[in-house]
C-alpha cells in the first residue's frame, strides 16, 4: 500500500487511509472545520491519485473507526458477501470507477458487486468522480422495495408528502395532505415531524393519517417521524404504524448522540415486522446527512463522505423501503454554499444507490446557507436525471415547522413532466380515479385541496 | 405566585414609559422606502398580503371550505399554479420572504443601535460574517482585546450579567431589544436584583456565555442572540440563561426562551417573563435541566 505521491514536482505523504480518504474530498466546510480537509487544491489531487491506486482490500482493511472499536463498522464488514469480495479485493479504486461506468456494465452488475462493498470502497469511488460520473453511475442502479407500495421501479418518480405544523394540529396536517395530494404527491410516504415526540401525540397523528389514507384509499404508507423508540411503544400499544423511521449516522458514538443503537434498531425492526399494518418485506425509513457526526462530535477524525456511505452501509442491513439524505439542512459550517450542497446531493444519491438502497433526497436549504430555491431546483433536476428514487414535497418549499426551504409539491409534478416520469404505478391508478392525473398529466381539477372535502 | 403576578405591571410600566418616550405618534418607525423620482404610484407591498387569507385556486370545489383550510396552517396552501409552476405573486413572495431572512443573516446591527442601548461592545475571534457562519468554534471565543474592554465595563461577581448578540438575525436584536431590555432590567431591579451593564457581543454562539462566566463570574448570565430566520418571520430572538456560566458547561444546563417576536412572545412580555426566570434560577441556584429536575 503506497501513500505517496508526486505532483508538479512536489512530494505528498499521507499518514492513513483515513488521511487520504479525508483529503481527497471535493471541498467541504465541514472537513474544513474538522482538520482534515486538503490543505491547497494540488493536495486534494495528489490525494486523489493515491486513493486511486489503493486496492478494495486496502480499504476493507483500513475502516476508518476500527471494527473493535464501532459497532457500525461491525455491521458493514459482518455483511460483505465473500465471494463477491474475493472477485474485486485486488482491483484498483480506479478500476472500480471504470468499471462502473464502463457501458458493458450493466444495473444488475453493480447490483452483484454491492454485496462485495464495505461503505469505505463506496465512499472512494465517488470521491474520484465528477459529477457527471455520479449521475451517469447511479442512473444504472435500479434498487426497488415494496412496503404498500413499489418504490423504484424505472420510469417512476415518488414524493413524500410531507405536511409539517408548527404545532401538530390535526386540521392543519390534513390540509396540507389533501393539497399535496391533489398536486399528485404522497406516493412514497405521507411522513409528519412531530412537533411533540411523546407517545400519545405520536399516536394522535398516525391515527389520524391512516384514517385519512384508508377512508380514501390511498395506496401508500404512513409514518410519523418521532423517535423510533416512541414509535415503537405507538406501535406496542396498537397503534397503525406502517413505516418506523429514524435519523441515523455513520459511528456508533454519532448515534449514541441521536439516541439509538444496532441492538434498538433490531428490535424496532423485529417489531415492526411483527406488529407493523404495512404489506413489507421492506418496512423500514431512515434519514441521513453528511456532518452528522461532527455535529453530534461522533466523527472520529473521519471525513463526512466516507461517514455518509457508511450510513448506506448501516441502513442497507435493515432493507429499507426508503433512505434520504436531507442534505441542506446541516447549515453552512458542514455545507458551505449551492457548490457544496449540489456536489452532496449528487455524491450521496450515488454511494445511496452503489450500496443497493431506495435513494432518494431532501433536496433543502437553510436561511444562513448561501443558496436559493434556484439551487435545489437544480440539484433537483440532476438528481431527476441519475434517477432519485423520490424527493421532498412540502408546500411551496417552505417547511412552516422544521423552518427550512426544500422541493415543493409543485417542483415533484414538474421533474416528473420534465423528465416525462410517472408517479408509483399503484399511486398513479388512485390518481386517476381521483380525476388528478390522466395519462400522466395533471387535469384541470389537480391542485384544489377540496375535491376532498365532504 | 407574587412574582409572576409583577410581570403584568412591568409590562404595563415599560410599555408606557416607551410609549411617553416615542411621543404621540406612538408606532414604531416605518421603513423607508425609495420612490424613484418622477415616477407615479407605488405597486402595493407583497409582504402585506395575509396568506392565510389569500385564496388563488380560481374554481375550487369547496371555497369556503379552503378558506377554513388555510386558516388551520401557516403552510402556504390554495397557491394554485399555472401548468405545474406557481403563479407569479406566490414566487416573488416566496422570493421575498427569502430575500428579508437572508439579509437578516448577513446583515450587521448598527453601531448606533449599540449606543442607544448603552451597551458596551466587543466581538468574538471571527473577523467577518462569513468566518461567523462556518467557524462556530470561534464564535464561542474571545480575543484578549475583548477580555480586557469587558473588564473594564463590568465589575466581577455581578448577580447578574447581561449580554445581546446578533447571532444569525441582525434584525431580531433590533426588533425586540428595545423593549426587551428595560423589561427585563426593571422586573429584575423591582425583585432586588442588579444587573452588570450589558454587553453586546459581535459575530457571537450561545457558549460565549461560557467565557464570560469565566472572566466575570457572575450568578448568572443571560445571552439575547438571534435565531435563524425561517420565511415566517426574520426578527425572532432566544433567549439563553446560565447558572454559574463556566468552561465546559452543558447546554442542557441552560434554559431557553424561544420564539420571542411580534408574532411569537412579545419583547416586553419577554422580558418581564425572562426576569422572574432568572430570579427563580438565583433561588435555585440551578439552570436548564437541573432547574426542572
Amino acid at each position: 500500500m503506497n501513500l505517496k505521491t508526486r505532483l508538479f514536482g512536489q512530494s505528498y505523504a499521507f499518514q492513513s487511509v483515513k488521511d487520504v480518504l479525508a483529503k481527497a474530498n471535493e471541498v467541504k466546510s465541514g472537513d474544513i472545520l474538522a482538520g482534515i480537509a486538503a490543505g491547497n487544491a494540488a493536495e486534494r489531487i495528489a490525494a486523489k491519485q493515491v486513493l486511486s491506486e489503493l486496492t478494495l482490500e486496502d480499504l476493507r482493511h483500513n475502516p476508518v473507526v476500527p471494527l473493535e472499536e464501532d459497532e457500525v463498522s461491525r455491521v458493514i464488514d459482518g455483511d460483505v458477501n465473500e465471494p463477491v469480495y474475493s472477485e474485486i479485493k485486488n482491483w484498483t479504486v480506479a478500476k472500480l470507477r471504470e468499471h462502473i461506468l464502463a457501458s458493458e456494465t450493466t444495473g444488475g452488475d453493480l447490483r452483484r458487486l454491492s454485496r462485495g462493498f464495505t461503505s469505505e470502497m463506496v465512499a472512494a469511488a465517488a470521491k474520484l468522480m465528477s459529477n457527471l460520473d455520479l449521475i451517469l453511475g447511479a442512473s444504472k442502479i435500479i434498487n426497488s422495495a415494496h412496503c404498500n407500495t413499489t418504490i423504484g421501479v424505472p420510469g417512476t418518480l415518488a414524493s413524500r408528502l410531507q405536511p409539517n405544523h408548527p404545532t401538530d394540529s390535526a386540521e392543519g396536517i390534513l390540509a396540507s395532505v389533501q393539497e399535496g395530494l391533489a398536486y399528485g404527491v404522497g406516493d412514497a410516504v405521507i411522513g409528519l415531524n412531530p412537533v411533540d415526540d411523546s407517545v400519545p401525540a405520536t399516536i394522535r397523528s398516525l391515527e389520524k393519517l391512516y384514517d385519512f389514507v384508508t377512508e380514501w384509499k390511498v395506496p401508500t404508507q404512513i409514518c410519523v417521524l418521532a423517535h423510533i423508540t416512541t414509535q415503537v411503544k405507538a406501535l406496542r400499544q396498537g397503534a397503525p404504524v406502517q413505516c418506523l423511521f429514524q435519523s441515523i449516522a455513520g459511528t456508533e458514538a454519532a448515534n449514541n448522540a441521536f439516541g439509538v443503537t444496532r441492538e434498538i434498531l433490531d428490535d424496532a425492526y423485529a417489531a415492526g415486522l411483527k406488529l407493523g399494518r404495512a404489506t413489507g418485506p421492506n418496512i423500514m425509513y431512515f434519514e441521513t446527512g453528511q456532518g452528522s457526526e461532527l455535529s453530534s462530535e461522533g466523527h472520529l477524525g473521519a471525513d463526512q463522505v466516507t461517514l455518509e456511505a457508511r450510513c448506506y452501509g448501516l441502513a442497507r442491513h435493515y432493507k429499507p423501503y426508503l433512505v434520504n439524505t436531507v442534505v441542506g439542512f446541516i447549515g453552512p459550517e458542514y455545507l458551505y454554499d449551492n457548490r457544496q450542497v449540489i456536489r452532496a446531493g449528487l455524491e450521496d444519491h450515488f454511494m445511496g444507490k452503489l450500496t443497493g438502497i431506495p435513494m432518494g433526497c431532501d433536496a433543502c436549504y437553510t436561511n444562513h446557507m448561501k443558496a436559493d430555491q434556484n439551487d435545489i431546483e437544480n440539484l433537483a433536476g440532476l438528481l431527476a436525471a441519475a434517477g432519485c428514487t423520490y424527493f421532498m414535497g412540502v408546500p411551496m418549499g417552505d417547511d412552516v415547522m422544521l423552518n427550512y426551504q426544500c422541493t415543493s409539491y409543485h417542483d415533484v409534478a414538474t421533474l416528473r413532466e420534465v423528465f416525462r416520469l410517472r408517479p408509483l404505478q399503484e399511486f398513479e391508478l388512485w390518481l386517476e380515479s381521483m380525476g388528478i392525473m390522466e395519462n400522466g398529466k395533471l387535469t384541470s381539477r389537480a391542485g384544489d385541496a377540496t375535491i376532498f372535502a365532504r | 405566585m407574587a412574582l409572576e403576578d409583577n410581570i403584568r405591571t412591568i409590562v404595563e410600566q415599560v410599555i408606557g414609559e416607551l410609549d411617553r418616550r416615542r411621543g404621540p405618534a406612538g408606532d414604531s418607525p416605518q421603513p423607508a422606502t425609495a420612490v424613484p423620482a418622477g415616477e407615479g404610484m407605488e405597486l402595493s407591498d407583497l409582504s402585506g398580503v395575509d396568506l392565510q387569507r389569500y385564496l388563488q385556486v380560481p374554481n375550487p370545489v369547496n371555497r369556503l371550505h379552503y378558506e377554513e383550510m388555510k386558516l388551520s396552517t401557516p403552510a402556504r396552501l390554495g397557491v394554485w399554479r399555472c401548468g405545474t409552476r406557481p403563479l407569479t405573486d406566490t414566487l416573488l413572495r416566496f422570493r421575498a420572504d427569502h430575500a428579508v431572512a437572508q439579509d437578516s443573516v448577513m446583515g450587521e446591527v448598527s453601531a448606533d443601535f449599540i449606543a442607544k442601548m448603552n451597551m458596551v461592545a466587543v466581538q468574538t475571534l471571527c473577523q467577518d460574517k462569513d468566518e461567523y457562519l462556518t467557524r462556530p468554534d470561534l464564535g464561542r471565543r474571545l480575543g484578549n482585546d475583548a477580555l480586557e474592554q469587558i473588564r473594564q465595563a463590568c465589575p466581577k461577581g455581578a448577580q447578574v450579567q447581561i449580554v445581546v448578540a446578533d447571532g444569525l438575525s441582525s434584525k431580531a436584536a433590533e426588533a425586540n431589544v428595545p423593549d426587551l431590555l428595560p423589561a427585563l432590567i426593571q422586573g429584575l431591579s423591582s425583585v432586588g436584583v442588579k444587573c452588570n451593564p450589558p454587553l453586546f457581543i459581535k459575530y457571537a454562539r450561545v457558549a460565549v456565555m461560557d467565557v464570560i462566566g469565566e472572566e466575570l463570574q457572575p450568578q448568572a448570565a443571560v445571552i439575547l442572540i438571534g435565531e435563524r430566520p425561517g420565511l415566517g418571520t426574520a426578527e425572532s430572538l432566544s433567549a439563553y440563561i446560565g447558572y454559574h456560566p463556566r468552561a465546559g458547561m452543558l447546554e442542557s444546563e441552560r434554559t431557553v426562551l424561544s420564539n420571542i417576536h411580534r408574532g411569537g412572545t412579545p419583547a416586553a412580555e419577554a422580558g418581564a417573563h425572562l426576569s422572574t426566570l432568572v430570579k427563580k434560577i438565583l433561588d435555585a441556584k440551578a439552570s436548564g435541566v437541573k432547574l426542572e429536575g
